[in-house]
């Protein structure tokens, strides 16, 4: 008995510390002041305001826009070096491709954003492009910091499935491209699908790489959230925590409740 | 395996190996030359690694950069809190991460899924927007501070924002789900009936801890911890909307540098330097956790 309540009190204590400050954030989003922490009573303005600020709603467009070029374009280089390092095995400098396609991964980004800003600003000079920072600079850099996590993903998959399937394919005589799209394609299906979805939320979340590398007319969200409550506080900004909140929370309940429906089946 | 590399899997491996070259690889060797080049007035704020005078080719690379970060104990100490604020929070995020992890583990199977969906909303929801709750909550007309004064425990609102104390909590909050997760991963796996038979040969408790559940659960606790402390030594965001001016950190410096001063060669001589001294104890981390994998088996 001693040990179960033990149990509860730990979980209640863990889940109350991680949801208190989000609900919270969403119960102060219906409060009709404009001073945040000061209840006046019920309203939906600060939705109303979210949804006029065009402001937020274009930034809002780009980083939707940004995010998913930037995860397709890094799941499918993340499948080219998953499949790289685990099927192919004359790679040149192959210890020296490792290193470039794992480091992203410790690297601080405080740290990738200024190399990569600076090297925009120098390729610029020598070269004349990018022509100016912007949209593309922002989509190159979250590319580049994505495409490693999107290749640990499918390595792990490819590495812990059997290979013999594709080396049977291989002495039947089929081609090695006829054996990745027909064979390995299929079976690191929801890998692909996890580390696009992955990638997706890196883009969407980043502040510091985006804030070195942006420039006029490619705002995204996170930049305009930080510049409204790096000093102060926006109710605007509570109730678009409060829809974000809503999505995450319906989207994680529709995986879980298709997950379910897979394990029945 | 596929042997020789034939001419359609040539773009298969040199698409990805260029773009990492070109852009990770590049930009990290240029902010390595800018940092050994001297500052100068002008666009870009430094002088040209080499340049062609009347005496022939001139080499104008420098440690000055170097020796300038190294020799002020300003820079030193914000090396310096950054790590000690990457290690406290990563024991921080353990000490708390391990219980919960562990009884969502031991959970049954159909409460066990609610509750790692329960874990995974915090980690998929918007990282800055995690940090911002703590600056409401941590507001003089916050919350917080309102439960305080009605239970009488103060009777004036407390300052709990912009000091080091807020940053720790904000770290803490924002990555306890990247502890938890690989915690978690590992925790499932194991099987429960080690722990019973380990009550049952009439181990004590907090043996069957020590010597059971926590080697097993090594790898795990590598894992997250790696998780927490990396990104936590650069962290930016943080410090800037919770912290105040009794600590700086390492990130705010670089910020600072490049945005604020427009020093190039010093910004990059600093993440040089932080490149550096975060990977020395990355590897000590490795090495230590390698013996350790080595003498038990």
């Amino acid at each position: 008995m001693n040990k179960l309540f033990f149990k509860i009190f730990t979980l209640t204590i863990g889940f109350s510390f991680l949801y208190f400050p989000i609900l919270t954030l969403i119960a102060y989003s219906f409060n009709d002041n404009k001073r945040v922490m000061v209840w006046k009573g019920f309203s939906f303005r600060w939705y109303k305001e979210l949804f006029q600020n065009e402001q937020i709603l274009e930034a809002f467009y780009t980083s939707i826009k940004i995010a998913s070029l930037s995860a397709t374009f890094a799941t499918i280089m993340g499948v080219m070096i998953g499949f790289s390092l685990t099927r192919i095995s004359k790679i040149p400098a192959r210890p020296f491709f490792i290193f470039l396609s794992s480091s992203p991964l410790v690297m601080p980004e405080i740290i990738l954003g200024l190399s990569l800003l600076l090297f925009f600003i120098s390729s610029n000079h020598i070269i004349g492009f990018p022509s100016s920072k912007g949209q593309l600079t922002v989509l190159i850099s979250h590319i580049t910091f994505s495409v490693a996590f999107v290749a640990v993903i499918i390595q792990s998959r490819l590495s812990s499935y059997d290979k013999n399937i594709e080396e049977a394919a291989q002495d039947l005589g089929t081609i090695p491209n006829m054996i990745f799209w027909k064979i390995t394609a299929p079976v690191i299906l929801p890998a692909i699908l996890s580390g696009w979805l992955l990638a997706f939320t890196l883009s969407l979340d980043d502040l510091v790489v985006a804030s070195f590398t942006t420039g006029p007319g490619a705002n995204t969200l996170p930049i305009v959230v930080f510049s409204k409550v790096r000093l102060g506080l926006s109710p605007e900004v509570n109730a678009l925590s409060a829809i974000i909140m809503l999505i995450v929370i319906l989207a994680a309940i529709s995986i879980y409740l298709i997950n379910r429906s897979n394990i029945k089946k | 395996m596929i042997k020789n590399l034939k001419k359609q899997n040539v773009w298969f491996v040199f698409t990805p190996y260029l773009w990492l070259v070109l852009f990770f690889f590049v930009p990290l060797a240029l902010i390595f030359k800018i940092s050994i080049s001297v500052s100068e007035w002008g666009m870009p704020p430094y002088r040209d690694l080499f340049s062609l005078s009347e005496n022939g080719l001139k080499i104008n690379s420098t440690l000055g950069n170097y020796l300038f970060i190294f020799s002020d104990p300003f820079y030193i100490r914000s090396y310096l809190n950054s790590l000690s604020l990457a290690f406290t929070s990563t024991v921080l995020c353990l000490l708390i991460g391990y219980p919960i992890a562990f009884y969502v583990a031991k959970s049954k199977p159909s409460i066990r899924n609610i509750l790692l969906i329960m874990l995974i909303i915090p980690f998929w929801s918007s990282f800055l927007l995690r940090v911002y709750a703590w600056k409401v909550l941590l507001q003089g007309s916050g919350i917080i501070n309102s439960i305080l004064i009605h239970i009488g425990l103060i009777s004036e609102p407390i300052s709990m924002l912009h000091n080091h104390y807020a940053v720790i909590l904000g770290v803490v909050y924002t990555y306890l789900p990247f502890m938890i997760l690989p915690l978690y991963g590992y925790l499932v796996k194991f099987d429960l009936n080690m722990i019973d038979a380990s009550n049952d040969l009439g181990a004590k408790p907090l043996n069957t801890f020590v010597k059971v559940i926590l080697p097993l659960s090594l790898p795990g606790i590598v894992a997250g911890s790696m998780l927490v402390f990396i990104p936590v030594v650069g962290e930016y965001i943080i410090p800037e909307m919770l912290g105040g001016s009794d600590k700086l950190y390492f990130g705010k410096i670089i910020w600072d540098e490049f945005f604020v001063n427009r020093d190039w060669p010093i910004a990059s001589a600093l993440a040089m330097s932080g490149i550096v001294i975060l990977v020395f104890p990355i590897i000590i981390f490795q090495l230590m956790y390698a013996k350790y994998n080595f003498r038990n088996e």
